[in-house]
């Protein structure tokens, strides 16, 4: 029988009409700004920078080693150090950036910082209600709208910062047990240096050399 | 007969007897165009956020609910956005048939629903020829979308144009054809004698419609088929083809010319479908003799909502044709089973007279018989034809 294709399709669309207001489970649309998705844990929007502990500032991961600014492709990124050393998490003197901005409308989120960054420093964020009025400015974000808690971090990708925090506090140990043994140890630094090989060992003698070169040959270490 | 029937005649008659008398008839004309007018252009306004919220529904989604209350202003957002548009005519256009162009579209369109009878006395024209003055006017839209197309100097919009012509040329044999059975059996041009020829009722209190009869089944459905196509709706809407021609003959106005055309559309749309509601659906006559209370014009709105409701329904569900599927269904098959309808309607007509027991259901399955076997047929044959591979004949 001809226009029997056509009567299915229209009970089809029928069913759909009376089920659209009977069963709200059809309707897949999502109101947008009254109700949201729970984000994905593999989203990723633009890079933000991780800190530990309450203050921002003192406990930024990043230690202004330029490798992000570098590498990143569309060149969104501007650090300048600072002069002024703060100490990192395993206590030793580290590195940080005076200016580190990020302009979002150049960012591509390609995630290219990310792997390159030897400190876990630079991540990626879920945000995505970045719209602004102000083109330029409301754009470049710079390192206080950046830095976000490691709580935050830990909230967006379980998985990787269950990884990271785990491999930092398993570094820290070692630290602490490499400061014990050197307090303990009547001797001056070079003796216990060379026989711990992680990270501090070959990072310490750096500060007094310049920065860039050395800090390639530290970045392996903490990595692995 | 209550007062709630004869309100908006008596409200006309009152407000044209505040005149004198010679300008009386004048006065009543401004009043029947002033509410013909309002009552369709609100129609309009309704049919776009009805239509797209229904079709989302139909596609499991909500539709537009952002402006006003579940949406309801949505029509107007819409109508200021076109009207502060800019309105951009071609560098190369032929200007003055750009501009005349939506005009000559919507301004017939108008004129046709002079004709029709929206309620009891409450016909603004009563023509003895109404429904040739209906179908004159209403053709006169093949000319607009031609100087549409040719006016815009726009390879899309000529193709647009002139697809549109023979599409609505194709659907105007048919469209036209399954009405004279309605005609030859009401004896009569005029809609208002069409609608009392529907008035009476059988025994069991049910209408005699002309869509309860075997012939006026099949020739409502062959009309609003051809109605579907005249007014360019989904699944017939190749004049504006996205995939192919960007928006056919109106790819090249913008503002409040657009607004014209769509408006033009929908009023095409509503001038059909008030037309099918007449002639098939029994006009303004209630469908059983026991609620001929409710107010005849409050009937025939609810016809014209349903058969509205139906395009949409249809736009929601089937997807477009290709040109030569269009060509071939208008002209293979719905132009062969419109001829063949008369027939039935003949038949139906002759066996009137049988006088016995079994002769109501002999008839109706005879004049069933006489326009399904043929529907059968003709669907074969049009599948096979449209089966077979295309051909491609390119000019010397």
């Amino acid at each position: 029988m001809h226009g029997v294709g056509i009567i299915k399709g229209m009970i089809e669309t029928a069913r759909n009409f009376a089920g659209s207001y009977t069963d709200p489970e059809r309707l897949i649309t999502v109101q947008y700004p009254e109700e949201k998705l729970p984000p994905v844990e593999n989203a990723r929007t633009i890079p933000f920078l991780v800190y530990d502990g309450v203050d921002a500032m003192a406990g930024l991961r990043c230690t202004a080693c330029m490798i992000c600014e570098k590498e990143c492709p569309p060149q969104c990124i501007y650090i300048v150090k600072d002069q002024v050393k703060k100490p990192d998490f395993v206590g030793k003197l580290q590195v940080q950036p005076k200016v580190f901005d990020i302009d979002i409308s150049v960012c591509m989120s390609c995630g290219i910082c990310v792997e390159v960054c030897p400190f876990d420093a630079i991540k990626m964020d879920q945000v995505f209600e970045l719209s602004t009025n102000d083109r330029f400015g409301g754009l470049l974000v710079d390192k206080t709208q950046l830095a976000k808690p490691n709580e935050y971090f830990v909230k967006l990708h379980k998985t990787e910062a269950s990884e990271i925090d785990a491999r930092r506090e398993e570094e820290k140990q070692k630290a602490e047990a490499a400061a014990a043994a050197k307090a303990a140890a009547p001797k001056p630094t070079p003796a216990p240096a060379p026989a711990k090989p992680p990270a501090q060992a070959p990072a310490a003698a750096t500060p007094p050399t310049p920065q860039t070169p050395a800090q390639p040959t530290a970045a392996p270490a903490p990595a692995k | 007969m209550n007062g709630l029937d004869q309100v908006f005649v008596r409200l006309c008659h009152w407000f044209a007897g505040l005149f004198p008398a010679s300008v009386q008839p004048l006065i009543a004309c401004i009043v029947a165009i002033t509410a013909i007018m309002v009552v369709f252009a609100s129609c309009f306004a309704l049919t776009t956020i009805v239509e797209r919220k229904v079709l989302g529904r139909m596609q499991n989604r909500f539709g537009p609910n952002r402006v006003g209350p579940w949406g309801l202003l949505q029509p107007l957002a819409d109508g200021l956005k076109m009207l502060t548009k800019e309105d951009i005519v071609p560098y190369s256009a032929d200007k003055t048939v750009h501009f005349l162009a939506p005009l000559a579209l919507t301004v017939p369109i108008w004129l046709a629903f002079a004709v029709l009878p929206f309620g009891r006395n409450m016909t603004a024209v009563n023509f003895n020829s109404g429904v040739l003055f209906f179908f004159a006017v209403g053709s006169a839209s093949e000319l607009a979308v031609f100087m549409a197309g040719w006016s815009s100097q726009n390879k899309y919009s000529l193709i647009g144009a002139m697809r549109a012509i023979a599409q609505m040329i194709s659907y105007e044999v048919p469209l036209v054809l399954s009405t004279v059975p309605v005609l030859m059996l009401a004896g009569s041009l005029s809609l208002n004698d069409i609608v009392a020829a529907q008035g009476t009722y059988t025994i069991g209190g049910l209408a005699r419609w002309n869509v309860f009869t075997p012939w006026g089944l099949a020739g409502l459905l062959l009309f609003l088929i051809a109605a579907t196509a005249e007014s360019n709706r989904s699944p017939f809407d190749l004049p504006e083809g996205e995939s192919e021609i960007i928006a056919g003959f109106l790819t090249e106005y913008s503002g409040f010319k657009y607004a014209l055309f769509f408006l033009g559309e929908y009023l095409g749309l509503f001038a059909i479908t008030g037309l099918a509601v007449t002639l098939f659906l029994g006009g303004w006559h209630a469908p059983f003799q026991w609620l001929e209370w409710v107010p005849s014009w409050l009937w025939f709105a609810a016809k014209f909502g349903a058969l509205i409701f139906l395009f949409i329904w249809v736009r929601a569900t089937l997807p477009r044709l290709r040109l030569d599927q269009l060509l071939n269904f208008s002209w293979r098959f719905m132009v062969p089973l419109c001829l063949i309808n008369l027939l039935v309607a003949v038949a139906w007509y002759w066996s009137g007279a049988w006088k016995s027991v079994v002769a109501m259901p002999v008839r109706w399955l005879l004049c069933a018989a006489l326009i399904a076997l043929p529907y059968h047929w003709l669907g074969r044959a049009l599948r096979s034809a449209s089966q077979s591979p295309r051909k491609y004949i390119y000019a010397e």
